[in-house]
């Protein structure tokens, strides 16, 4: 038997497959979000099963989270996305006090005891400009596919100077920045200074404790990683997969409620 | 065949001469030049009195678009530059007037300007610009004794309006009259943040919304944004509300609806974006007089 854990964020819908009664990672599935949410969480949920060799009614216990967690109408129970993230973290790094997680509209961070156990959180939700909209908004203004903007931000020399705060009016500064010709690595520089600058502040309100892991879509990129390190001048312990943290934490959850 | 991409944000550019005046024999020619982060105005004035005006995009150079928009003000008249005798800078780009003997901030510029456009009754002025949003409270002398300026956050902007425009493909101009073509006035986009608010748009677009209802719900989200940086500030009559939006009467209607009390009427004669300009001339005005 097995438990999962589901994660439905506002662009991808994760599932992790956990092997009951141990902690270990059998499989995991992802999804686009498109139109229809049911359909994204079937769809990473369904990717996980095959990957497992499980079949639905072999996995006795369903934990979800995630900005749109109702869209997993057969959880078994729920956990907050800020409880998901510490204790999938602490999971893969034990020593993990701090877990900032950055994705496509939102940025959050939360402190966890050491059991893995979530005791404070800070969240923005409101503003694009700190979250992988904004990021998202900038390749395009630039025209650089955002896979690109991590290793070309690493090969920057300089970050110039940014005004604007809001995505809206960055997309206009960039393009006046190119018009002045400033090249387009080190305008990708200066914005993931901006983004790791923004949420720095936030963490910074929430208290810093070591060690600190970044996940979620923007620990992918290179750049923002070293942004973040630079703006924290500390070192920072980034997952392999950390899409998928949200969801193992989620699953371990339902392993532990499904034990009773 | 290809089809251009229609620029539904695109706002007409002008210029006008106000009819039946001269500006031979005059005392004192003044420019106000106003570079805004989306638009530049100018407005020439001859001894006092409102003569010609230009309103154009602001370009890429804050000097060039402060020389373009003001040679287009002149022309026709017979005037060039050099025939100003004062000429003082505001709003955004104001520093890089390469004509201008002096820079004021467009915060003291509306308050003067609404002042004159609508008389010394005027106390609150909300200027509604192309980056930012002021809620400035003056005297009776047009005098700035309080403001609050958004310029972070493109909620509440014209260039919010502008991306908002573009996205629901309706000429920028249309937004207000179109606004009110609904049964009922649905509650405001949830979202503050424009990007943010384009997606919760789209997805009501998906669940079958009209776009006439759509653009109620975002400029309903946008006067509910101005009205809590007003309350801040404080509202008192006479109220008006000076730059781009004060156009749009779906924010206008939706903006009065909530603060209780409507604005004063625009003036056919002024232009509500050059109020500023209007402003900086008149200060131009009273700086040359105290140099001669």
């Amino acid at each position: 038997m097995a438990v999962a854990g589901i994660d439905v964020g506002a662009k991808y819908a994760k599932a992790v497959i956990l092997k009951d009664g141990q902690p270990e990672i059998l499989s995991k599935g992802i999804a686009p979000c498109g139109f229809d949410l049911k359909e994204a969480v079937e769809a990473a949920f369904q990717q996980a099963l095959s990957e497992a060799k499980l079949s639905r009614d072999e996995i006795k216990y369903v934990v979800a989270t995630g900005a749109s967690l109702e869209a997993v109408p057969f959880a078994n129970d729920s956990v907050s996305m800020q409880g998901a993230d510490a204790r999938g973290a602490h999971f893969l790094f034990p020593s993990v006090r701090t877990v900032i997680d950055i994705g496509a509209e939102m940025g959050r961070a939360a402190r966890c005891d050491a059991t893995g156990k979530m005791v404070d959180f800070v969240i923005n939700e409101r503003c694009a400009a700190g979250a992988g909209a904004f990021l998202e908004a900038m390749a395009r203004a630039l025209e650089v596919k955002l896979e690109e903007m991590g290793p070309l931000s690493l090969e920057a020399d300089k970050s110039p100077p940014m005004n604007a705060q809001c995505t809206i009016f960055a997309e206009s500064e960039v393009v006046t920045l190119i018009h002045e010709g400033e090249s387009k690595k080190n305008i990708i520089r200066a914005l993931h200074d901006a983004i790791a600058e923004r949420n720095i502040s936030m963490v910074r309100r929430l208290g810093i404790e070591k060690d600190v892991a970044l996940v979620g879509g923007l620990a992918k990129n290179a750049g923002f990683v070293d942004a973040m390190k630079r703006g924290l001048e500390m070192d920072i312990l980034v997952p392999e997969e950390p899409l998928f943290v949200g969801a193992l934490g989620a699953a371990l959850i339902a392993a532990e409620k499904s034990a009773g | 065949m290809a089809e251009e991409k229609k620029e539904f944000w695109r706002w007409p550019e002008y210029r006008r001469t106000v009819p039946g005046k001269d500006w031979k024999g005059a005392q004192v020619i003044t420019a106000g030049v106003d570079v805004g982060s989306v638009s530049s105005k100018t407005a020439i004035m001859v001894d006092g009195e409102l003569y010609a005006y230009a309103i154009m995009r602001t370009g890429s150079s804050s000097a060039g678009s402060a020389e373009k928009v003001t040679n287009w003000a002149l022309e026709g008249t017979g005037l060039t530059i050099k025939d100003i005798h004062y000429t003082v800078g505001t709003g955004y780009g104001r520093v890089n007037v390469p004509f201008a003997q002096r820079a004021i901030t467009e915060i003291a510029c509306h308050a003067r300007g609404a002042n004159f456009i609508w008389g010394p009754t005027v106390r609150t002025v909300l200027d509604m610009g192309g980056q930012d949003c002021k809620a400035i409270q003056c005297d009776s002398k047009g005098k700035v004794t309080n403001f609050l300026m958004n310029d972070k956050c493109a909620a509440g902007t014209g260039r919010g309006m502008e991306v908002f425009a573009d996205l629901l493909n309706v000429p920028i101009e249309e937004v207000g009259p179109r606004s009110f073509e609904i049964d009922e006035e649905p509650e405001p986009v949830s979202s503050t943040c424009v990007v943010f608010a384009k997606t919760e748009a789209v997805g009501l677009l998906r669940a079958g919304w009209p776009t006439e209802k759509v653009l109620a719900a975002y400029t309903a989200a946008m006067a509910e944004r101005v009205v809590d940086l007003l309350n801040r500030v404080g509202v008192e009559k006479d109220f008006v509300i000076t730059g781009g939006i004060s156009k749009n009467i779906g924010v206008v209607r939706r903006l009065e609806k909530r603060l209780g009390f409507q604005a004063l009427p625009m003036k056919p004669e002024f232009d509500p974006m050059i109020a500023g300009s209007i402003g900086a001339a008149l200060f131009a005005k009273a700086l040359y007089e105290k140099g001669q």
